[in-house]
């Protein structure tokens, strides 16, 4: 077995029954492999099973058929070595900040004095000092994001896995959250797998970006984003090779987009 | 000169304030006065077209004797004993079955929320044992439990248990599945997932039921004393009923009517305690 990577599918199936016991094929003899330290981007059509994709890696959701590898072995259950970015609002509406970001080291039997201590390292260091005591609903979309990012950064993932976490912001917001980010990333150098949409956000954050094609979802094609870091990413977006790449990705998926 | 000008355009401001804290209270007053209005033309009209003869007192009262009924119960007592004896036992039956139902409705909630084929075999006698007219059951409580608490407080748990059972369990069913994936992937058990995340998502929803149920346990209690019982507000209703006094039955649901207020106060200040974080609702 190749240990060279960190994440493996291996000619994974996933199909989804229907209550009314109808079988929907999303995941079509799928491979995919992720090194340690990469950041990968995945794209595709909507409702290709790009989550799914996320959900597998998570143990959140088990392979019909073929091999989740995670360091060539095969897991049970979720594995610690995750963290998770949701799409939409995963924070505890009833916690505040302080103890929204405390939550994962308390779930994992950290003292509960260690982990409000790292709890409010993590609040500085996604820039919300000052709101440790403020409830989500008090605060704006970003910093409920920086509230999500700190809580799954404290863990210490090596795997971070993100299902668009942008999306929902507005388009400021989200050029600042992709910078902040890959800073994050460039200090921790997780492995990322982040799911997006947005052809733009996939090639200025990602190493390698998968472009995936339309249910039963096999991967069209793997792009290597060779424009050297770190990126600024308000500027690297003009020049003219971050052009060239998300045009042909581009390309690629309209193909699949097309009906 | 600009100074003068930002004094200027303070002092501009401050008085378009007072006008519109003038313009609040005048619609506040307005409300209160009307308020009042209401209460007396409608006790008042129901005074006149008893003492007119209008509609017949001796079947449905007037505001007077009503509150003489309230006065005499209070000062000199009613015929099983003093009043507040009478709102003590009520309450205690009240409490006692709104307590174990509300208990029993919450774990079996959750119970059968998160265990889905428990769910799917159990919904529907659910379903069933709730069209079921459950005061009815008072009747074979009286006959199991006999004249005392017990058969009051049984009615008064089977009144809340179908409500709060309801609301826990759509509340277990609605807890955001995000917020479940997410506490997961962060390292939580599934007793930590079920304590930590699902049960404080519910919490809003079970709390509404509080609300209602309390009333129930209230009717429960009441219609158990009346079905039979040596004390209560319940058996005060029965008596005045036996003895043609509508104005005792009014005034025994005047005080009902004090005590679900009441209590609807206690639940409300408990809420806004255990859901602060929830955004104010204007």
């Amino acid at each position: 077995m190749n240990s060279n990577f960190l994440i493996e599918l291996e000619n994974v199936d996933r199909r989804f029954t229907s209550p009314e016991g109808k079988i929907i094929q999303v995941l079509d003899n799928f491979s995919m492999t992720v090194k340690p330290g990469e950041f990968c981007a995945v794209v595709g059509p909507t409702g290709c099973g790009k989550s799914t994709t996320l959900s597998l890696i998570s143990g959140l959701a088990k392979a019909n058929a073929g091999k989740v590898l995670i360091e060539g072995k095969e897991f049970e259950g979720i594995d610690s070595r995750v963290g998770y970015v949701f799409q939409t609002d995963a924070v505890f509406p009833w916690k505040n900040v302080l103890d929204n970001v405390a939550v994962g080291p308390l779930f994992r039997g950290v003292d509960k004095k260690e982990a409000i201590e790292k709890s409010l390292d993590w609040i500085k260091r996604v820039g919300l000092q000052g709101f440790e005591h403020h409830y989500p609903h008090q605060l704006s979309g970003g910093m409920r994001k920086r509230v999500a990012l700190a809580q799954t950064f404290i863990n210490s993932p090596d795997i971070l896995l993100m299902d668009e976490p942008f999306s929902s912001l507005d388009v400021q917001t989200k050029l600042l959250m992709q910078q902040e980010l890959l800073q994050l990333w460039s200090k921790h150098k997780a492995a990322v797998v982040f799911v997006t949409h947005d052809i733009e956000e996939a090639t200025i954050l990602a190493d390698k970006v998968y472009v995936l094609s339309k249910r039963p979802t096999k991967v069209k094609k793997i792009y290597n984003v060779d424009i050297e870091r770190p990126r600024i990413v308000t500027e690297t977006r003009y020049t003219k090779k971050f052009i060239e790449i998300s045009k042909s990705i581009w390309n690629d998926l309209s193909e699949e987009v097309n009906i | 000169m600009s100074d003068q000008n930002n004094i200027n355009r303070e002092e501009e401001i401050k008085k378009l304030e007072k006008i519109s804290v003038e313009k609040v209270k005048e619609r506040w007053r307005f409300v209160i006065f009307y308020r009042f209005m209401f209460l007396f033309v409608t006790l008042g009209g129901w005074e006149v077209l008893g003492r007119t003869g209008t509609i017949d007192p001796f079947f449905f009262s007037m505001p007077s004797s009503i509150a003489y009924q309230l006065y005499i119960w209070i000062i000199k007592g009613t015929s099983q004993g003093p009043l507040w004896l009478q709102v003590l036992v009520t309450l205690e039956e009240t409490v006692l079955g709104f307590l174990i139902g509300a208990v029993m409705g919450i774990i079996c909630g959750i119970a059968l929320g998160r265990n889905k084929m428990l769910a799917d075999i159990f919904s529907i006698y659910i379903k069933i044992a709730n069209a079921i007219p459950r005061i009815v059951l008072g009747s074979i409580f009286i006959i199991a439990l006999g004249l005392g608490m017990a058969s009051k407080v049984a009615l008064a748990v089977v009144m809340v248990f179908f409500v709060v059972f309801g609301n826990a369990f759509q509340g277990v069913r609605e807890a955001d599945t995000n917020l479940i994936a997410n506490a997961r992937v962060l390292g939580a058990s599934d007793r930590q997932v079920t304590f930590k995340v699902v049960l404080p998502s519910a919490l809003s929803w079970i709390l509404a039921s509080l609300h209602i149920s309390f009333g129930f346990a209230l009717v429960g209690a009441v219609v158990g004393e009346f079905l039979g019982s040596k004390q209560g507000i319940g058996l005060l209703i029965a008596t005045a009923q036996g003895a043609f006094n509508a104005a005792g039955v009014f005034a025994a649901m005047i005080v009902l009517a004090v005590v679900a207020l009441l209590a609807d106060y206690l639940i409300t200040r408990l809420e806004n305690r255990l859901l602060k974080w929830r955004p104010t609702v204007q």
